[in-house]
């Protein structure tokens, strides 16, 4: 059985950009314990893992089409500079 | 025919997020038709939101694959319905918008998550609409709202414009007051889209006959396991006697990868859904992040205050499923257990044509009544192993418990979705005889 730690909460917040506060850990802590010992049974699966899909490629010739507008791609951003979109800054 | 009409229903159950009032419709088959869009599904110019708030204000620059199709056709897009957010529940009451009422009884659920879809037909509102499954979004509310829908066999419908939530199980399809209607609706939406590259090109041009004379339906017996509600059951048995009656023949049956279903959808979907969500930072739409800050302090407030807790629930258990250490015990896991459901399916198309069962174990439940999240995904487990297995399934109504509707789900081979609309068909006009 998997036990997962407020502390991994964190962690799993932390990696999923997610955001979480104080006050919510415990909330989300139990309710995922109470969900992977659900998920316990698929201990009992035998195999390693097998995929449903019998894949295959779907390939076309590179045609070129009209595609989105920069405007209409721009439309719905919060903000923008210069016809690109402004994100916050990562360093 | 072309023109417009007034659209503008008393909507006391909360089913629309949008109302298109002056909606448009132009010639063809649908001419004239009003139909509901779920609003997880991209429309023009009218926003879509897919029941967040994340997505609040967002007016989509290109319409959903199956919308094109809808206005090609002469139909009327009249609005944008409620669902659960990012069609993540059973009962729509995890919208941003507020839950949707059950018209049949405002005090229970409609279902979800394709709830406001289902309310819409069954309050009057409309005559069809779409909605997607993921793991029963469109049979669950239309077994809990008293009318009919369709989850198409994965592949049938494109999936272009659809607000993704997890790929491998989705697929878009269509709802009505009637079997006919459904039919109507799936001739529609099934044209070949090569921008969806899991579609093939296999129209459905299709109108339902009854007739089930030497049909073999199976009745796997885990369908009547000890979760679903007597009275429940002893409806479903009495729907399929009617089909019984007509001339199919009854076989009972196993499917023992059920136990493993529900567990291995939830890892399965949970895990998509990590991945899938990570577009939403408040960069390229909806309400957007503060661009002083630094990029994952910004990011990681824009998704809690705009992401409700169900979401945030399974974007983080789908980065643990899929975390390195973790990844064996969960998602290979998921997914042998879904190729033992596939084959399960396989195995007993050898013997019969179709698969019988109840759609939902209960009746619509009261609104909050699931609180828990494990006990609202147990609810799931009728509806999630044609999801995991891509095989067609629809929900039609066969009668009431407490004055509830219940409903049959009929379950056919992949491509094989004419055959389970005609078996749907048959009961349907049998009763009403």
């Amino acid at each position: 059985m998997t036990m997962i730690s407020q502390k991994d909460v964190e962690h799993i917040a932390e990696l999923s950009d997610i955001g979480i506060v104080r006050e919510e850990l415990d909330e989300f802590t139990v309710q995922a314990n109470k969900i992977l010992d659900y998920f316990d049974i698929l201990d009992l699966v035998e195999g390693g893992s097998g995929y449903v899909q019998e894949r295959f490629n779907v390939l076309r010739d590179d045609i070129p089409v009209p595609s989105l507008s920069r405007e209409d791609a721009l439309k719905n951003a919060g903000a923008t500079e210069d016809g690109f979109f402004k994100a916050p800054r990562v360093m | 025919m072309a023109g417009h009409f007034s659209f503008e229903p008393e909507d006391t159950i909360n089913a629309f997020i949008t109302v298109c009032k002056d909606p448009e419709y132009g010639p063809g088959p649908l001419s004239g038709n009003a139909v509901a869009v779920k609003d997880n599904i991209s429309t023009a110019g009218i926003q879509t939101t897919a029941g967040s708030c994340i997505l609040k204000g967002y007016y989509p620059p290109f319409d959903a694959h199956v919308v094109s199709l809808l206005k090609k056709a002469g139909a009327a897009i009249v609005g944008k319905t409620n669902m659960d957010e990012f069609g993540m529940g059973t009962s729509t009451e995890n919208s941003a918008f507020g839950p949707t009422l059950n018209p049949h009884d405002r005090k229970r659920v409609p279902g979800g998550s394709s709830g406001g879809s289902a309310a819409a037909i069954a309050a009057g509102m409309v005559r069809m609409a779409l909605g997607s499954d993921t793991g029963g979004s469109i049979r669950c509310p239309a077994a809990f709202c008293g009318i009919v829908g369709l989850k198409p066999t994965y592949g049938r419908v494109s999936r272009y414009g659809l607000i993704a939530y997890a790929n491998s199980l989705e697929q878009i399809g269509p709802m009505g007051k009637t079997v006919g209607e459904v039919s109507d609706l799936m001739g529609i939406i099934s044209a070949y889209d090569p921008r969806d590259a899991t579609t093939i090109d296999k129209p459905y041009d299709h109108v339902p006959s009854a007739g089930v004379q030497g049909l073999r339906v199976g009745v796997p017996e885990e369908f009547f396991g000890s979760g679903v509600d007597p009275g429940v059951a002893a409806k479903v048995w009495e729907a399929i006697e009617v089909l019984e009656g007509m001339g199919a023949e009854i076989i009972t049956c196993n499917m023992p990868s059920m136990k493993f279903a529900l567990a291995a959808y939830y890892v399965t979907c949970m895990s998509e859904a990590s991945s899938n969500l990570a577009r939403f930072d408040g960069v390229r739409y909806g309400p957007p992040v503060d661009t002083k800050m630094q990029w994952h302090e910004a990011y990681q407030e824009r998704r809690r205050e705009s992401f409700g807790k169900e979401v945030r629930r399974r974007i983080m258990l789908g980065t643990f499923a899929l975390s390195s250490g973790y990844y064996g015990r969960y998602y290979a896991k998921a997914q042998s257990a879904r190729q033992q459901v596939k084959n399960d399916f396989m195995r007993l198309f050898n013997d019969v044509d179709v698969l019988a069962g109840p759609t939902m174990p209960t009746i619509a439940f009261r609104l909050g009544e699931k609180a828990d999240p494990l006990s609202m995904y147990l609810s799931d487990i009728l509806t999630v192993p044609a999801n995991l297995a891509g095989v067609p399934a629809i929900s039609v109504p066969c009668g009431t418990v407490q004055d509830m509707p219940v409903g049959l789900q009929i379950m056919g081979k992949p491509f094989a979705d004419e055959v389970v609309v005609d078996a749907a068909y048959t009961y349907e006009q049998g009763v009403k005889a």
